[in-house]
């Protein structure tokens, strides 16, 4: 069977083929990329929604300390911080922070927040409940907003991290406008 | 054998005549000569073209401050001149010489599909008219380093990156053609008796390159397609504001890039076995061995890319990965360097311009290796990433690798291709000038990048004004050298020079040197006896 694909007459083809399916290998990079940085959080991505009501253990024995940055992607006019720069919890607490953004632009615009976790490997282990990173987020010129993420560090958080960067960069998604699905809500 | 029943067919290719005729023999030409001939020449052309860049950017260099050309415009000399270098000059010489030799060496009449041989290589000169083009255009031409990162190419790109996509997606395609043509043409056409195992050690780079070229070119054909559609489409595959990364774009590109650069050496391996076996008058050493290592060196290419971006964020275990891989190459190439040595030792070796050329491969691209497995060391990496040392490193591999290789190349078979010998002194002149302009250009590079000076910037620090002035004349002296090469290369297609029997280079072994010089038109068309 091989070797038919490989005679003469057919092997021109053959590699053709073989051209062609490395094309759409090239496009299959992008969801295996995807796949791949979501299931090993080794790249800093932090995962969608995780459900709420799990009563997750608190290891009162160790402390993680977590820093919040924010920062506005090319010249968005934009002000966005976050409301608390440093936080110490135990794996498995649950807390609430917030992020400030105010719309100075001037004009209304639809944005979008891209999280990034320092180190990687840390990723996968912050579970966020809510975020507003999880949807864009459309602002009328001059408004503001506190915009919540409430979360929890799983225990499983290795140990000889304690302690990690949150960062939230924002981007002009007018271009990217999607409608808001409602997310993994139970 | 086989030459008295060429010559008679001989008279059937009269050459037409006036401007139309040869116009019309060049464009539609089938023929796999032709073809090699216009491939060469075209790569010949793009190397003046894209060595003027060079030297505009070595001449910005000569000294700190902006002085010369405008900071915008180096850094569309910089992108231009490596898009030249890679895919106009170096990847066509390559195919061209494939064109000119594999159906001689392996005795067959022609490439296996000479239509597509002519369209693959007529397909070029408009994907460079397309991409010099930008120069002329309103707004700068692409200007973001001939790895064209997202978002420099996307959501910042000039409108002339549009002309780019389409002529690197040309270029692919081209390649993509000339790969399956040559590909077809070693598995179907070899002469009776010319086992796979008996081919010449060139066919056999060859062979493997145009695997390399069919797995990686789509890939890069991909990659400019999603930058398209990100540019126009909506679309957001680099784009972390629509959900994509930017990241992605430098594996995408990798995963074609460092493929590519070994697409890049490989026929030079081949070319530097053939000439170093004929001037040291032995069997090549180790010729099972070194089609192992070839065989080797691109596997392993597919899953290094990653070290090119070891600073880009890629977690621990990672860069540890790739750190390991990339040494790892370093293991074919040694086995590959060790026999070519092995070759030469006790051999009779006498020291014409293609041994020479040779020669200085192989220590320059073992230098040239060398700093790239100091590049493959993660914590030193970070160091040297995007400095000068890594501009020193491609281009010693480059240069004295596939662009030395090339000349040996010619050196060694312009003779049979032409008829005439080429002009001994003169392409001793050539082959000093040159070895010596490249290291007065590269070697200091190699302390300006330790010392911190970054790649692709048009000004510098004070201190760094030496050597980058040193490295200016060198420069200048190895592009004006070229000229050398230019006249003897015309001169003796031209008829100047001896004429040479069938049998060129007394230690010459292999079909090609067994038909007459310049060979018959249609190479074999009876297939020769395979002897041994």
């Amino acid at each position: 069977m091989i070797k038919r694909f490989f005679s003469k007459k057919h092997l021109p083809v053959t590699l053709l083929v073989i051209a062609l399916a490395m094309f759409g290998f090239g496009f299959a990079l992008v969801p295996l990329y995807t796949l791949v940085c979501k299931t090993t959080g080794i790249n800093g991505k932090t995962a969608g929604p995780s459900i709420l009501g799990e009563p997750a253990e608190i290891d009162t024995s160790r402390w993680v300390t977590i820093q919040f940055l924010a920062t506005n992607n090319a010249n968005l006019d934009w002000k966005f911080y976050p409301e608390t720069i440093t936080l110490k919890l135990h794996p498995g607490e649950n807390k609430l922070i917030y992020y400030y953004a105010e719309n100075l632009s001037g004009q209304g615009m639809t944005v979008q927040a891209i999280p990034s976790v320092t180190p990687g490997l840390a990723a996968k282990h912050i579970k966020k409940t809510e975020c507003f990173c999880f949807t864009q987020q459309t602002f009328k010129a001059g408004e503001k907003r506190h915009m919540p993420i409430l979360f929890h560090v799983d225990n499983s958080l290795p140990k000889n991290i304690n302690t990690f960067t949150l960062s939230y960069t924002l981007f002009n998604a007018d271009k990217y406008k999607k409608s808001n699905r409602t997310l993994g809500r139970p | 054998m086989s030459t008295a029943v060429n010559d008679v067919h001989e008279h059937e290719h009269e050459h037409p005549e006036g401007f139309w005729g040869v116009l019309g023999r060049w464009l539609f030409t089938t023929n796999h000569k032709d073809i090699g001939t216009l491939y060469l020449w075209l790569s010949f052309i793009m190397f003046f073209v894209g060595g003027a860049m060079a030297l505009v950017i070595r001449a910005e260099l000569f000294q700190p401050g902006a002085r010369i050309v405008s900071p915008e415009f180096f850094n569309q000399m910089t992108t231009l001149h490596g898009l030249i270098m890679v895919f106009g000059v170096v990847m066509p010489a390559m195919v061209g010489l494939a064109n000119w030799q594999i159906p001689m060496m392996i005795g067959a009449p022609d490439m296996a599909l000479p239509r597509l041989n002519n369209w693959s290589f007529w397909i070029l000169p408009f994907a460079f008219s397309l991409l010099m083009s930008t120069f002329f255009m309103s707004g700068p031409a692409p200007d973001f380093g001939w790895t064209f990162y997202a978002p420099l190419s996307t959501t910042y790109g000039p409108k002339s990156t549009d002309f780019m996509i389409f002529s690197i997606h040309l270029m692919g395609l081209s390649s993509i053609m000339g790969a399956i043509n040559v590909i077809a043409t070693i598995f179907n056409m070899r002469a009776p008796g010319m086992t796979l195992m008996k081919m010449p050690i060139f066919v056999w780079s060859w062979l493997v390159t145009a695997f390399l070229l069919l797995g990686v070119m789509p890939v890069l054909a991909g990659a400019v397609t999603m930058m398209l559609a990100d540019r126009h489409f909506g679309t957001s595959f680099f784009n972390a504001a629509g959900g994509g990364d930017p990241i992605l774009f430098q594996h995408v590109f990798w995963f074609f890039g460092h493929p590519e650069v070994y697409i890049l050496i490989m026929p030079a391996f081949g070319v530097i076995s053939e000439v170093v076996s004929t001037f040291s008058r032995k069997k090549i050493f180790g010729y099972r061995f070194m089609i192992y290592a070839i065989v080797a060196i691109a596997l392993l290419s597919f899953i290094v890319w990653a070290h090119h971006m070891f600073t880009a964020g890629i977690p621990l275990v990672t860069e540890l990965f790739f750190m390991y891989a990339t040494m790892l190459v370093a293991v074919p190439t040694g086995v590959k360097v060790f026999n070519w040595v092995a070759t030469i030792f006790k051999g009779s070796i006498s020291f014409e311009a293609p041994m020479l050329f040779a020669i200085a491969f192989l220590f320059l691209f073992t230098m040239g290796g060398f700093s790239g497995l100091m590049l493959s060391i993660v914590p030193a990496d970070y160091q040297y990433q995007d400095t000068y040392f890594v501009v020193a490193h491609f281009h010693y591999v480059l240069i004295p690798g596939s662009i030395f290789a090339i000349m040996a190349a010619i050196y060694y078979w312009l003779p049979k291709w032409t008829g005439h010998m080429y002009n001994e002194t003169m392409a001793k002149w050539h082959f000093w000038l040159t070895v010596i302009s490249i290291n007065i250009t590269f070697f200091p590079m190699h302390f300006l990048g330790l010392a911190g000076m970054p790649r692709r910037i048009p000004d510098y620090a004070l201190q760094f004004t030496d050597f980058n002035r040193i490295a200016t004349i060198g420069a200048f002296i190895f592009g004006f050298s070229q000229l050398l090469f230019l006249i003897n290369v015309v001169r003796t297609v031209r008829g100047h020079g001896p004429r040479v029997g069938a049998k060129v280079w007394e230690g010459a072994h292999g079909l090609e040197w067994t038909l007459p010089s310049p060979p018959p038109y249609h190479s074999f068309t009876v297939p020769p006896e395979i002897k041994n």
